[in-house]
Formats: C-alpha cells, sequence, structure tokens
C-alpha cells in the first residue's frame, strides 16, 4: 500500500493532512490524503501524477476525463475522492484486457488521433461500450460516445476503429 | 520598409504565395516581425543555454547533424527536429517524412522533436519568422527538409564509399540501409564517419517517381502516444515544486480591476496566493483544485467604465445599417452600377455570421520558470518568435536567458496563434509577481476560454447580383461589414493595405466566376470584443455568402448548380477539377430518395482548391442531419494522403459544427455562453460519412488544415435550399426553420 506524498500533503493550510481515502487504482491499492470532496480527476492527475485522464471542461460535458469506475465509464470531473473509497478506478495508463488492447490496436491501425487530448476518453469510453456490447451497431456507438467531444472532430475513425476493434474480439 | 516588403508578412500569416518564400522579402519580413515583436535580439539566439539543450541538440556531437533538421545517431535513430508546432495537424509526422524520404531511413527509426524557439534556424519561410498558420506547414518546409534528408544521405554515402574503396554512385541506400555489392551497414553505423564527410552545397533531391514515403499513406508519429495517454501536453507539465494558478478575469471585455477581495479564498486549501496582474486576479496553488476553487473565492470590483457594453444584437443591428452604404473598395472590375441597370434580374441576399470560439480541447494553459535571471517556458506556442520575445519582454530578460520549449498541444484551430501572445505574458506576469523560482502552470478553464474573447468576428454581408436574360451574372455587389482581426495588433500598420484587413475579404475578393462587372466593398467596424482567425479565417464567411448566393442565382436562371458554376470557371482549372471531381463522385444528378437533399460548393483557401456535395436530410424536428459529404481536394503534392483525408474530415466536423449550432452571443456586453453546454459543438452521432479524394498533382504542396472547414456551410446550405426553398442567410442554422417549407 503507498501512501503519496507529495502535493497532497500541502493541500492543508497549516500542515494539517486531508483525510485519507484507499481505492484500488489500476489494480494497486493507494492511499490518497486529499479533502473528501476534491474531484477525482485532480487526485489522479496532481497526487498521483497519472496525467493520461485529462481536463476539458469540469462539467461532464467532454468526456476528456473518462475513466472507469468498477469497471464502467465515468466522468471523473464529477466524481469526488470520497465516492471511490475501496472502489476500483481504471485509467488510461492501467487499461488492459483483449477489449482495451482491441480498441488501441485499432486505433494505432486506422490513424486515429489527430491533437490526441481527448483520446485518452475516447479510448476508455470506447473500451466501456465494448465491455456492455460486444458488436455494438452505429446508433450504440452514437449513444456510447456522444457524450466525449472530439475537437478535431475524428469521429469518423473513432467510429471505425470501434467496429474494428468489435471485428477482432470473439462474439 | 516597403508596402511590398510588408505584404509578405501578411500574405505569411493567411496564404502563402511562393513569391513570399524569395530570400529577399524573408529578409524584410523576419526585419519587420521581429521589430513589431520587439524581439530584435532572439536573431542573435542560435545556440541554447548549456544545461538547456534538448536531446537531439545534445547528441548532435557525437552523430552526424550536418543542418539544424535533423540528427542521425549510432543508436540507428534518425530525429526530425520539427520547427512547427503539432496541434493535431500532422505537422510531425508531415516533417518527418519529408526527411525519411529523401534519407531513405527506414520508417521505424524516426524519431521527432520539437525545435527550440529559434528563427534564425527554425523560421517559417512564409512568414520570416518561427510559427505556424495559414496552412503553411508543410508547404513552406517542403523543399528544406527534403534537403535536409538528402544532405544527410549524400555525406553517408560517401563515408560509405570511403570506407568501402567503392565508388559513391555504387552506394545505395533502402529502408534504412546503405549497401554496396556485398557490404552493408545501417544508417546509423555510418553516422560518425559520415559526420567528417564535407556537407555538400546541392545535393540531388529525387526524382518524384522514386518517391517511397511522398504520396503515400503510412502512419503518423504519434498515433501511439496519443493513444495510450503518454503524451504530455503543457497541462501535463509536472514537477514536484510545480504551482498551478489561475486568473479571475474581467465579465465585459475591457473592464479592469477596481479592487478585489482575497479572504474567502485564501481560506481555500491550498492556495498561496493571491495577487493582482494586468489581466486580473491571479491565484496561485500548490494544487490545481485549491487553484479553481480559489477563482471562484475571490471577490472582485470591476472598473467597468471603459467596457464594451452593447450585446451582439445591438453589435449586428449598427452593422446591418452599414450595408445600404458604399464601403472602401476590395476589389473593382468593370460598371457594376451600370449593369444593373441593363439587368434582367437583380436578386439581394443579406447574412449574418455570429462570434465564434475555438475551443480547442486543451484549454491555454502555459508554464513558467523563472530565478529572476533566466527562465523556462513550456506551452504549445504557434508563434515561437512572438511568444518568446513576449516572455522577454515582461520578465525583462535577454532573449539568450530565456528558452521556450514548444509542447504538443491539444488543438488550436487558430486560437494559440496570437499576436500579443496574451497567455503566455500573464502567465510570466504571474511567476514574476509571485518571485520565487518554482514552476507556476497558468490554466484556462473551460468557462474562461469561451466567455474569453478572441472570437471569430461577427459579419454581416449583402450580395446583390444582377442576371441578364440568358441566366447569366453580369453584375455582381459584395459588401461585407465586419471588425478588422488585424486593427489593434502590432500588425495593423503593415498587414492591412489601403485600410482593407485581406483577412475581412479573403475568398469574396478572389471570387473565380467569370463575372464582368464585379464589386468588394468593406466597413470595418469597431467593437471592444477581442477576435481572431478561425479555422480558415476569412472563408469561414465569405466561402458561405458567395456559394450560398451562387445557388440562389442558379435557381432563378434555371440552371443546375454545378453546371452554372462550370461555366464560370472557365479560367480556373483547379476550381473546376475539384469541382468535377466531387459530382462525380458523388452521383451528382443521380435522383435522391424522398426527403434526401443534395447541395455543392467549391472554394479556394491556403492555396488549395475543395469543392464538397453533401447529402441532408431533416431529423424529426425539422433540424438539418447531414448524412454524407463528397470532398474532392486539389492540394498539390499529397505528401501523406491518409493525413490529407483526415484533415478534411476534421475540417469539415468542425465547420458543420459552427454551422449547425456555434454562436456566441452577448446581452449587456457579458457573454451568454460559458461551456459545452451552452456553446455546444459537433457530436459523434451528428458526424456526417465523409469521402476524400485527393487530385493527383505535380503541383508543390499548399493547405490543407484549414480549406476543408468553409465549404460544408454552403455545400449544406445548398442542399437544403434545394430541397425545402429555405435560404441560409442567419447563422447558425438553428435561426432557420427548414421543416415544412418545401
Amino acid at each position: 500500500m503507498a501512501c503519496v506524498p507529495g502535493l497532497g500533503r500541502n493541500r492543508t493550510k497549516q500542515g494539517m493532512a486531508g483525510m485519507a481515502t484507499t481505492f484500488s487504482l489500476n489494480g494497486e491499492k493507494r492511499t490518497v490524503e486529499a479533502e473528501p470532496d476534491t474531484p477525482l480527476l485532480w487526485v489522479l492527475r496532481d497526487d498521483l501524477k497519472l496525467t493520461g485522464t485529462k481536463f476539458g471542461c469540469g462539467a461532464a460535458l467532454c468526456g476528456a476525463c473518462t475513466v472507469h469506475l468498477d469497471g464502467e465509464a465515468v466522468r471523473s470531473c464529477q466524481i469526488q475522492l470520497r465516492d471511490v473509497e475501496a472502489r476500483d478506478v481504471t485509467t488510461i495508463e492501467g487499461v488492459k484486457g483483449d477489449i482495451a488492447a482491441a480498441v488501441q490496436a485499432a486505433w494505432i491501425k486506422l490513424d486515429v488521433v489527430q491533437c490526441g487530448y481527448c483520446q485518452s476518453g475516447q479510448v476508455m469510453a470506447a473500451v466501456g461500450l465494448l465491455s456492455q456490447i460486444r458488436k455494438p451497431t452505429d446508433d450504440d456507438i452514437n449513444k456510447a460516445m456522444d457524450g466525449n467531444v472530439c475537437r478535431c472532430n475524428t469521429y469518423q475513425r473513432i467510429r471505425a476503429a470501434i467496429h474494428e476493434a468489435a471485428k477482432t474480439l470473439p462474439g | 520598409m516597403t508596402a511590398s516588403t510588408h505584404s509578405g508578412v501578411l500574405t505569411g500569416i493567411f496564404t502563402m504565395t511562393p513569391a513570399d518564400a524569395a530570400p529577399e522579402k524573408l529578409q524584410s519580413s523576419r526585419r519587420t516581425f521581429l521589430k513589431l515583436s520587439g524581439a530584435g535580439l532572439v536573431l542573435g539566439m542560435a545556440a541554447p543555454l548549456p544545461g538547456m539543450s534538448g536531446g537531439a541538440e545534445a547528441k548532435a556531437a557525437e552523430a552526424l547533424a550536418p543542418n539544424p533538421f535533423l540528427v542521425v545517431a549510432p543508436d540507428n535513430t534518425v530525429t526530425v527536429i520539427i520547427k512547427h508546432l503539432d496541434k493535431g495537424q500532422g505537422a510531425a509526422t508531415g516533417l518527418a517524412t519529408l526527411v525519411a524520404e529523401e534519407l531513405d531511413a527506414d520508417w521505424a527509426q524516426i524519431k521527432t522533436e520539437f525545435a527550440p524557439a529559434d528563427p534564425v534556424k527554425y523560421k517559417n519561410l512564409a512568414f520570416g519568422v518561427q510559427g505556424v498558420g495559414g496552412s503553411t506547414g508543410l508547404a513552406n518546409s517542403y523543399e528544406q527538409y527534403r534537403l535536409a534528408g538528402a544532405t544527410a544521405k549524400a555525406m553517408i554515402v560517401a563515408a560509405a564509399a570511403r570506407k568501402w574503396s567503392v565508388k559513391a554512385s555504387d552506394v545505395k541506400v533502402s529502408k534504412g540501409i546503405v549497401s554496396s555489392g556485398d557490404k552493408s551497414a545501417k544508417l546509423g553505423d555510418l553516422a560518425v564517419l559520415a559526420a567528417a564527410e564535407s556537407i555538400p552545397d546541392k545535393p540531388a533531391l529525387k526524382d518524384p517517381k522514386d518517391f517511397v514515403y511522398i504520396g503515400k499513406s503510412f502512419p503518423r508519429v504519434d498515433s501511439k502516444a496519443k493513444s495510450t495517454g503518454a503524451t504530455k501536453f503543457t497541462i501535463d507539465q509536472q514537477t514536484d515544486d510545480m504551482l498551478v494558478a489561475t486568473i479571475v478575469r474581467p465579465p465585459l471585455f475591457g473592464a479592469t480591476v477596481k479592487t478585489f477581495d482575497a479572504s474567502e479564498a485564501e481560506k481555500i486549501n491550498g492556495v498561496i496566493k493571491v495577487l493582482q496582474i494586468p489581466q486580473g486576479v491571479a491565484v496561485i496553488a500548490t494544487n490545481t483544485w485549491g487553484a479553481l476553487q480559489g477563482q471562484r473565492a475571490v471577490k472582485v470590483t470591476w472598473d467597468e467604465s471603459k467596457a464594451e457594453k452593447r450585446g451582439t444584437d445591438e453589435i449586428v443591428t449598427a452593422y446591418k445599417a452599414l450595408l445600404d452604404k458604399p464601403g472602401l473598395p476590395a476589389r473593382k472590375d468593370g460598371d457594376v452600377e451600370a449593369a444593373f441597370k441593363t439587368a434582367n434580374k437583380v436578386i439581394s441576399a443579406d447574412f449574418e455570421f455570429p462570434y465564434l470560439a475555438h475551443a480547442p480541447l486543451e484549454p491555454l494553459d502555459c508554464v513558467v520558470k523563472t530565478d529572476g535571471k533566466t527562465a523556462e517556458i513550456w506551452t504549445g506556442s504557434q508563434m515561437q518568435t512572438l511568444d518568446h520575445g513576449a516572455a522577454c519582454a515582461v520578465l525583462g530578460l535577454k532573449p539568450e536567458a530565456v528558452q521556450l520549449h514548444t509542447v504538443w498541444a491539444g488543438g488550436s484551430f487558430g486560437r494559440r496563434a496570437i499576436a500579443d501572445s496574451h497567455f503566455v505574458r500573464e502567465a510570466c506576469e504571474i511567476a514574476k509577481a509571485y518571485g520565487e523560482p518554482q514552476p507556476v502552470k497558468v490554466m484556462w478553464t473551460r468557462e474562461d476560454d469561451i466567455k474569453g474573447g478572441w472570437y471569430r468576428p461577427v459579419y454581416v454581408h449583402r450580395i446583390k447580383a444582377g442576371l441578364d436574360k440568358d441566366g447569366n451574372i453580369v453584375a455582381w455587389q459584395h459588401r461585407i461589414v465586419g471588425q478588422s482581426i488585424i486593427a489593434g495588433t502590432p500588425f495593423e500598420s503593415v498587414m492591412v493595405k489601403d485600410a482593407i484587413d485581406h483577412s475581412s475579404v479573403e475568398g469574396a475578393s478572389n471570387l473565380p466566376y467569370g463575372i464582368a462587372n464585379l464589386t468588394v466593398e468593406l466597413h470595418t467596424e469597431k467593437a471592444g470584443v477581442p477576435v481572431l482567425w478561425w479555422r480558415s479565417v476569412g472563408s469561414t464567411h465569405t466561402a458561405h455568402a458567395t456559394e450560398h448566393m451562387i445557388d440562389i442565382l442558379a435557381k432563378e436562371a434555371g440552371r443546375d448548380p454545378v453546371d452554372f458554376r462550370l461555366a464560370m470557371l472557365s479560367k480556373h482549372p483547379r476550381h473546376a477539377g475539384v469541382l468535377k471531381l466531387a459530382a462525380e463522385k458523388a452521383g451528382w444528378g443521380s435522383k435522391l430518395p424522398d426527403g434526401k437533399f443534395r447541395g455543392v460548393a467549391v472554394h479556394e483557401s491556403f492555396k488549395s482548391y475543395v469543392a464538397q456535395i453533401a447529402d441532408v436530410s431533416l431529423r424529426e424536428d425539422g433540424t438539418p442531419k447531414v448524412e454524407r459529404v463528397v470532398c474532392a481536394i486539389d492540394c498539390g503534392v499529397a505528401v501523406n494522403p491518409d493525413v490529407v483525408a483526415a484533415q478534411m474530415e476534421g475540417g469539415i466536423g468542425y465547420g458543420l459544427g459552427a454551422a449547425l449550432k456555434g454562436a456566441i452571443t452577448m446581452k449587456e456586453g457579458r457573454v451568454e455562453q460559458s461551456n459545452f453546454d451552452g456553446y455546444d459543438v459537433l457530436r459523434m452521432s451528428e458526424m456526417p460519412k465523409v469521402e476524400v479524394y485527393i487530385v493527383p498533382s505535380a503541383e508543390a504542396p499548399t493547405g490543407v488544415g484549414e480549406p476543408g472547414t468553409p465549404v460544408v456551410l454552403p455545400a449544406v446550405a445548398n442542399a437544403l435550399f434545394s430541397g425545402t426553398g429555405v435560404k441560409t442567410t442567419v447563422l447558425p442554422m438553428t435561426k432557420q426553420k427548414y421543416k415544412g417549407q418545401s
């Protein structure tokens, strides 16, 4: 169990530590000392130094901060640290398994990315979708991915890459 | 300095012509630019400071680095030094391709690294300073980076010939392997030996028929890192002692801080300092969440006496009043007034375009670290020379004491290409005012971004056109009213010619159609809203006004929109070429299922020619659903056709999002939108199927980042016009009702 020093301890003014919260991060048990109402996004980025999860809007309107909480795609900017106590958090740095491998391979094969800033969130959302629906239709993709903004508008390739990943996965 | 040398800068920013790359123009424009930016001494900065050098520069000592653009190392890596920001457009992949081609490297051994700020080595040959914009990234580098690769290859071949005692002409290089007879070596094996060879003056460039990379689609250099979350953007720069700052910004454009109360903000965990800077009130914290909470907790009293207090309705009304009055001439052919008198029919249409935010997904950000004697800056710098100069000016440091690191940027669309380097300046102001050597990362929130100005300006247009009895256009009077993007910037004196800001009229003043009597007029109005170029600049509005009007006229004339255009394009074969290609691929003229409409548009921007044909239907609620867009582009040599296709796909989506729903509005000076709820952008379910066709060409490569964007709006509007008879004259399209009016 790793206790994270660094910025966490500076959160409080007179050296008082924030509350300790323990959860599973990418399969490893971690304890963070921070204010319990801190959004998970900033705990991941600032305290745990996992910067693959991005800030885009801070209001669950863009999906750049998508991570998995107990295997389900969620917006980490809207999840408070206290909500993840004893739960499983997976970020782009730790996502693995057949589905994640198929999604990332398809992303690379089709050269989906442009600026790439939204793509961690897109990949996490796509893995979330394929975990629930193995052969998604275009409508399924619209429903699952509409909350993930790509300002470079790589949507056509994201759609194609999700279908491509689905093709390589066993039904 | 003469007007003609000044225009080198002007065209450099917006559109590049080969003439602008002439050495004498570059000299002049560079001097002009540097003088403007107050960064004259930057010219003298060639070598990075000790201990601050980039990886590739450091490696160059024991490797082959005959020019500033590549390093062939003994470990067999070829590092291409990328002089331009990559914000998604593929600059790193494109420039690396040019080196790999002429070096005959294996694509797998190519690495890329962003260049330091150094206008001597890394200037944009179209601008004269280091920076990118106007879709010039690949175009200005095409020969330069090929020559860089060819130089290294010639030296490696010479070294191999010497080592193996064979003639240079008997040495071959292919996919990173150097060989002659039974001897072979990797490029890297010969790097040190090759470094001792003399640098050839004019290494031969390949005949295009021998290209192995250029013109072929192959993988981007950044796909894997960006698909796995590994790429570090500015926002991801971290050190243990880094501070994060936010800024409380004025609620009205032009308002300034009168007083502020930081007492509540200072109680927030992590907040360590609240201080005033010229741009507002900065909140410095040990972590991002503290900085964000602190920003909301500061209470500021603003001096609004000099602020813009009009709403967008008032601004549009004021602009529209000017449509009845002649403006300054931007183009005048023949005698329009006389032609109207003889015309069989005169048609007029007015158009209104709203403010648009760029909204790159990575909000603006900049890291500054300074001990008062030297400084380092990390940001997605699109105009390195200007940003570096601004940092030096604010920090009061000499150019050689400030190092600017260009970092991968999460989009720009124009937003990071700024004349006044405001987000670098404010970060330097904070670091200076704070006065400690810790690095400070300044971060904009989405609300700061949407409310923060630097929008595509509001424009209104009127086009009045006359048809003769055969349905030919005999008169065309185009009046544009809007704010100048250039006015108020240091470029005003050199980039506005005869009081015409070229960026307000481009795409209209160069209308390609053969119309004998034609005028384009401009009213430049002032508003207190900061404005900026937005992907494809003037074409964002001129393409729609002109191309939608053409369809309105074609209908009046009873002509097919494609035939109507082709008949007027006899002197513009490249426009005609893309138009014919798009029409053929889209099946123009074939019968469409009930409820589906088809529209066409063609437009030149950034020296590239794009035609698009959109298939559109209406949703239950009457809003347009764009189902398919066929896009044909002529961009000269397509260095990487897949990257060209990606830029067309993305450009179409970017333009379509704005066309369907993009608008920033103000009430009593206050912006009414703040995030992606009020300022929504295109989503997955709204993205049409896009097919891209590239016209084969041996012409020099031209822009691809922007030219796809402006064409989709008129193509979709023309489809809706054809199907419903409703003209799209007020943007965004939510301002029109398309259903039940056919």
